[in-house]
């Protein structure tokens, strides 16, 4: 058994080398990638770096990606709370139905809605805004969202609801003071998956916005055939688009072990 | 003060939970709700709290007709048999919660958290989360709040099935003396007749969304109304087999016969149910008239002090409680005697009609 330290090993380095490649390649000048194979930067810069926080076009990018990210991930939850605790405490007509159907929903490729979006906001003047995307990812988050609160409410005995009553609670006041702090790690892995999958989503982000809204993948692509290649400064983007993603992962990694423990996620 | 419930009935998509049911619970009365899983417990105390609502009938409290009134507007509380506390909330603030809502002045409040914390000896633990007391402490939290807030009604769902057996017997020599100063209507529902017999008061016996029987507890166990009654309200199930009254003589299948006494022997011949209660089969001869019986034994379970066998006898399955550790073969035929001086005979619709002595016990 001395080589079974071996495996993980191998594992892990496969994970990591595109990563480390990236973060590598944000270190070099655009000439040295170009040049030959390094394996770490002979002139190490950070001007890569300094251009995006100094130029507006890029660093805006990430500006408008979080304000329409946060705006998603806010509306999705905002909505999916009250969906999740009719599904879970209450039958009726076609409850079942529903529910699968909203979960058709993300089994669509975003490309079928990308045309009448495009459209739809064009012609209500909601094009290049953040609401706009934001509003079009609720398409997919809503339904995600609905799907594992239900699992952490089914979780709650309803004899809580019943007890919150006969203290006195009214139903508003049970749902904010008593029960969405005792599901509040289902919130939580709920917000991550929302703000994981508005964050990542490229081609409604990129459809509904042209100037005012550009996300920073959209800026990223577009980048690449206008100025001949910034390899450089693209790694640099890159690796500053997986630092929110790392962060917030790392605060709700507790509630996810928890959601996966109660099986919904 | 006193709880009535006017032929409610509850049917939920087409299948009935509870058969219309009149009830009338006394103020100050401790009354017990005695029946098997699924036999409509727990549906008639959330009628009677007002979390459900009766599909017809009435619910009147204080002779005023409460059937619309809300939850929140009624003065009820209830214990479940789940620990339910407020997880996100300090067992003090579980506590305080129903004052709370209820507008009290903060003074108050403390005073009467710290008196009820004192009484349910929880006043260690009252900055603690409800996830950091054990199961007995959890469940002590949610009489705590029941019963602080002085409601006029409390509804005790099993509180005590999901605790183990020291902790039970804790809490169930503790209950009737947090009730015996309060004027408030205490229900309490439960499987174990032996529970009811413990807390006295009145029993209503529940199968199948029925209330069978309602009186006092004592009354209700030895005079049992009809054969149903008599069987949830024993613990072992009540022995149950067919008899022929012949002359002066009952006949259980082909050999087994007795005289009838004094209070049986004006029965009409003809076919009964007879219903022996398991303590008055024993191994040993035992009681007024005591009867021999053979049947194969079943299952013999030992504790420390008592033998309970499951016995076949021509057909019917039978159990026999008592003290003393005896050996069966499993398979064997064994002799039992049942004392006939207790035992119960019902007619063919299961009604009541004749008791050895008077009175089964």
């Amino acid at each position: 058994m001395r080589t079974r330290w071996l495996i993980p090993t191998v594992y892990i380095i496969f994970l990591m080398l595109p990563i480390y490649w990236l973060l590598n390649m944000s270190f070099k000048t655009t000439n040295e990638i170009l040049g030959g194979l390094t394996l770490w930067p002979q002139t190490f810069t950070l001007e890569n770096y300094i251009t995006i926080f100094s130029d507006p076009t890029w660093y805006m990018g990430y500006v408008n990606s979080l304000i329409y990210v946060s705006l998603n991930t806010v509306i999705s939850v905002a909505v999916a709370l009250p969906a999740a605790y009719a599904f879970s405490r209450y039958r009726f007509l076609g409850d079942k139905h529903v529910f699968f159907w909203l979960l058709t929903n993300r089994m669509a490729p975003a490309a079928v809605f990308a045309l009448p979006f495009f459209q739809l906001y064009s012609a209500v003047g909601l094009f290049d805004t953040h609401l706009a995307v934001a509003l079009a990812h609720t398409l997919f988050n809503i339904p995600l969202a609905v799907w594992i609160l239900e699992g952490f409410m089914s979780g709650v005995p309803k004899e809580l609801d019943e007890t919150a009553y006969i203290d006195g609670h009214s139903f508003w006041s049970f749902f904010i003071r008593i029960f969405m702090p005792t599901i509040a790690a289902g919130i939580g892995v709920a917000m991550f998956f929302c703000f994981m999958f508005s964050w990542v989503e490229l081609l409604l982000a990129k459809t509904l916005t042209s100037v005012e809204a550009k996300p920073i993948a959209a800026t990223m692509t577009r980048t690449a055939s206008t100025s001949g290649y910034e390899l450089g400064l693209l790694a640099a983007a890159g690796v500053l688009t997986i630092v929110p993603g790392a962060f917030v992962i790392y605060f709700v990694r507790n509630y996810i072990a928890k959601g996966f423990a109660l099986g919904r996620v | 003060m006193a709880l009535e419930l006017k032929s409610v009935a509850k049917q939920v998509d087409g299948e009935v939970h509870i058969h219309p049911t009149d009830l009338t619970l006394a103020p100050g009365s401790f009354n017990v709700l005695l029946g098997t899983t699924l036999s409509g417990k727990t549906t008639l105390m959330q009628l009677m709290a007002g979390l459900e609502r009766p599909t017809s009938g009435q619910i009147w409290f204080d002779g005023r007709d409460v059937t619309g009134v809300s939850v929140q507007k009624r003065n009820v509380s209830m214990v479940y048999q789940q620990f339910i506390n407020y997880p996100n909330l300090s067992v003090y603030a579980n506590i305080a919660s129903p004052l709370k809502l209820a507008r009290i002045d903060k003074a108050e409040i403390n005073r009467r958290v710290m008196e009820m914390a004192e009484l349910m000896r929880l006043t260690p633990m009252l900055d603690r989360r409800p996830s950091e007391l054990s199961g007995g402490q959890q469940q002590r939290t949610a009489m705590a709040r029941a019963l602080v807030k002085d409601a006029d009604l409390v509804l005790l769902d099993e509180p005590l099935a999901n605790l183990d057996f020291k902790l039970r017997e804790e809490l169930r020599d503790e209950l009737p003396r947090l009730f015996a100063d309060r004027n408030c209507i205490a229900v309490y529902a439960t499987t174990e007749p032996m529970e009811a017999l413990l807390f006295g008061g009145n029993t209503a016996t529940l199968h199948e969304g029925r209330v069978t029987q309602f009186g006092p507890t004592m009354e209700s166990y030895q005079h049992p109304r009809d054969l149903i009654s008599a069987q949830v309200f024993s613990e072992p199930p009540m022995n149950a087999a067919k008899v022929t009254k012949q002359g002066g003589e009952f006949l259980l299948g082909d050999s087994i016969r007795w005289q009838a006494d004094a209070s049986t022997v004006a029965l009409a011949d003809g076919s009964y149910r007879l219903g022996v209660r398991p303590h008055r089969v024993t191994i040993r001869p035992d009681g007024a008239q005591p009867v021999a019986i053979r049947g194969h034994v079943r299952i013999a379970e030992l504790s420390g002090s008592e033998s309970t066998v499951h016995f076949d006898l021509s057909g019917n399955d039978w159990v026999s409680l008592s003290t003393g550790v005896h050996d069966f073969d499993i398979g064997a035929e064994a002799e039992f005697h049942m004392d006939v001086s207790r035992a119960m005979y019902f007619d063919d619709a299961g009604h009541l009609v004749g008791a050895a002595g008077g009175r089964s016990d």
